[in-house]
């Protein structure tokens, strides 16, 4: 009986190290990734925020803008012409996949408007925006970094605020278009790899 | 019978002790210090409260051990979301002094191996000082020194909770050195790559409500001058 139970301890012991072994701790959910090829080079990707049912925050010195109910944003002179948003952010068939940060600050040496993009299966993307809009009513902005999926990639954004038309009585006010247009950075050989 | 219930209490211990083995894994230890305390270069030190209730907002999928702030804010439920984290925080210099604005998005990571003492998340930090201009930091966090020796000791204890003070590194890469990636976008910072650490300091600790007092800290390198391509 005394064999059978140290048998027992090493498949307890067995068990224990192939379940945490094969059985993820974590799994994101994953909504497939709408990408095009656009006409002169690199993708595309669409993504767009419902206002105001996606915008989780808006915060900034105008207490009668803010949102949520309850927000106190803080009273200090260091975050005066500071106005930072918070949304979720869709994907082109209208599903959520990520989250979404728009900041924009008056400055003495040009206004910034930043977009940091957060698509918790893929990465994150960050993108400096221009801070005048551009004939067409819409920014321009250019990515300065991402991380894993979109670590080697550089690109631009468009930002668009489209108005909604279509009069139904449950439809959002409107809602900011993003499209990114990734292009992959080459990798560099190693000498001893190039082929004379 | 009696042996199928010895190989049954045979298979609980075995399991039992395979959990402590990995709780209390002698080889999976603290990373020491952080390469940017010993660097001689300029750093920039922020802080931010890592409690919920003293940040400008925090939310998550309303599931979690700490409660969104303000009550009433929208909540991440849907499931490609529903395992991130979103906290907006007042930044302060070291001296105390507010100095910006720093949002946080964090995600569990895919990598978490516990086996090996990883409990991974995927964040990015949007920084904004408006004296000096905007930066975005991305890092995988480990968590798993704070849970050995934070979260688990609270949730053993009879009051759910833990009191003491505890100080220790987050960040575990991409960076060679466990350390992030930074990269600037605006006035003085713009096209600077840089290097962050983040770092976590707890004084009490609930397995019921999150943290009661903690504050986080990054550090930023600053290159001598480093433009990007």
């Amino acid at each position: 009986m005394f064999r059978t139970f140290l048998f027992g301890i090493v498949l307890g012991l067995a068990a224990a190290a192939g379940a945490l072994y094969a059985i993820p701790v974590v799994d994101q959910h994953r909504e497939a990734s709408i990408i095009r090829v656009a006409p002169n080079g690199g993708n595309t990707e669409s993504f767009h925020v419902n206002i105001p049912m996606d915008r989780i925050m808006a915060g900034s010195q105008d207490a009668s803008k803010a949102v949520p109910a309850g927000l106190v944003w803080p009273a200090t002179e260091v975050l005066a012409g500071v106005r930072a948003e918070v949304f979720k952010l869709r994907n082109a068939n209208d599903m959520v996949v990520g989250v979404g940060v728009r900041t924009a600050a008056e400055r003495s040496d040009g206004n910034v408007i930043d977009w940091t993009l957060h698509l918790p299966a893929r990465g994150s993307l960050f993108i400096g925006m221009e801070a005048a809009p551009r004939d067409g009513g819409f920014r321009l902005g250019e990515m300065r970094s991402g991380s894993r999926e979109f670590a080697r990639l550089t690109g631009v954004l468009t930002e668009r605020w489209v108005e909604d038309t279509s009069g139904e009585e449950d439809a959002p006010l409107g809602r900011i278009e993003l499209r990114t247009t990734y292009v992959g950075n080459a990798e560099r050989h190693d000498d001893a790899e190039v082929v004379e | 019978m009696k042996y199928a219930v010895a190989l049954v209490l045979g298979v609980i211990v075995g399991a039992v002790c395979f959990a402590v083995g990995v709780l209390y894994n002698p080889f999976v230890g603290d990373r020491g210090l952080s390469p940017l305390s010993v660097t001689d270069a300029e750093v920039i030190t922020l802080g931010y409260s890592v409690v919920p209730a003293e940040s400008i907002m925090y939310t998550n999928n309303g599931e979690s051990l700490q409660a969104p702030h303000p009550a009433r804010v929208q909540q991440l439920w849907e499931a490609p979301i529903r395992l991130t984290d979103t906290r907006v925080s007042l930044l302060h210099d070291a001296t105390g002094k507010p100095v910006g604005l720093g949002v946080k998005l964090s995600s569990r990571s895919e990598s978490t191996h516990i086996f090996s003492g990883k409990a991974l998340m995927d964040s990015a930090w949007y920084v904004y000082l408006p004296d000096r201009g905007s930066l975005f930091i991305h890092q995988t966090e480990n968590y798993w020194p704070f849970l050995q020796q934070i979260a688990f000791p609270a949730w053993r204890s009879s009051g759910n909770n833990w009191r003491g003070s505890w100080l220790g590194d987050l960040t575990a890469g991409p960076g060679a050195l466990g350390t992030a990636a930074a990269v600037g976008s605006s006035g003085e910072f713009a096209g600077l790559a840089m290097e962050a650490v983040e770092s976590l300091s707890v004084r009490a600790f609930s397995t019921d409500t999150g943290f009661l007092s903690a504050e986080g800290r990054l550090l930023i390198e600053l290159p001598e001058a480093s433009p990007i391509d």
